[in-house]
């Protein structure tokens, strides 16, 4: 199986923009829905907290590796095992951690930006099935998750 | 021999995994087992009596089922006093499909938001 996500999006914006919107912490944060410390360092360790609804006590806690302008901006994050209020504990130093990379490519119409996240091989199961509980209805999702399993 | 290592384990991993799941699609292919997960998918903790109200099972039969829910790790039991109380255990049924399924979704709204700003 393949453990990663990749995600590719053409955007109809230049290369510069797209590159902008990623790497500074201001427009990453608006997009992300994270309010930032302060800028990106490559090898330094970004903080700050989630500004989406309900989930406002969520850190952000990224330790960013690569920034090469236009072209390659990475971070390693954790996966916290719930970022529900009354469960979370989120640790950076102990949590799992997956990579994420935004790749840039000019197109002829615009920027291809390839996401991709690896490395989901270190979360457990058990912390797993946590996040699956995160949305309402959780019981009813699995009922369907099991129709899905019978079927396949 | 660290490569090797490498290429084996995966493959191990994935024959330990069709084994669960065959466990799993066994506990589920038949009927009255079917039934009693779907009465234990409230998320409740259900008693012996409980799950054997309303059906033609015996006390007997509906344990029998529950032992073999519970070997393919679908359901657990706790003791509460006298009676045994038993859980739904979706954790077999949730692989990591599902979870990168859902990582994935929320990717999804952020590039979204993304494109937005961008194109905006």
């Amino acid at each position: 199986m393949d453990n990663r996500i990749e995600k590719r999006i053409e955007l109809k914006a230049p290369v510069s923009r797209v590159c902008r919107a990623i790497t500074d912490y201001r427009e990453f944060g608006e997009w992300f829905r994270v309010k930032l410390d302060g800028p990106f360092v490559a090898g330094k360790l970004s903080t700050g907290h989630i500004t989406y609804p309900g989930y406002e006590h969520v850190k952000w806690e990224a330790l960013v590796q690569k920034i090469e302008p236009e072209r390659l901006f990475s971070f390693t994050w954790s996966h916290p095992r719930s970022i529900e209020k009354a469960n979370y504990s989120g640790d950076f130093a102990s949590d799992p951690k997956t990579l994420v990379e935004f790749r840039l490519e000019k197109t002829a119409h615009g920027t291809l930006l390839v996401l991709t996240e690896s490395g989901f091989e270190s979360v457990p199961a058990e912390w797993r099935l946590e996040a699956f509980r995160r949305n309402d209805g959780g019981w009813a999702e699995q009922m369907k998750n099991i129709e899905r399993f019978i079927a396949r | 021999m660290p490569r090797n290592r490498n290429r084996r384990g995966p493959v191990e991993r994935s024959g330990v995994r069709r084994r669960e799941q065959a466990q799993v699609f066994a506990a589920l292919g038949d009927q009255t087992r079917l039934a009693l997960v779907m009465k234990l998918a409230d998320g409740h903790g259900h008693s012996i009596s409980r799950l054997t109200r309303g059906t033609r099972l015996t006390r007997q039969a509906v344990t029998k089922h529950l032992r073999v829910l519970e070997g393919a790790g679908m359901v657990r039991s706790a003791r509460a006093g006298r009676e045994s109380v038993f859980e739904f255990n979706p954790r077999p049924l949730i692989g990591l499909k599902e979870y990168l399924d859902r990582v994935s979704g929320e990717w999804d709204q952020a590039l979204a938001r993304l494109r937005d700003l961008v194109e905006r």
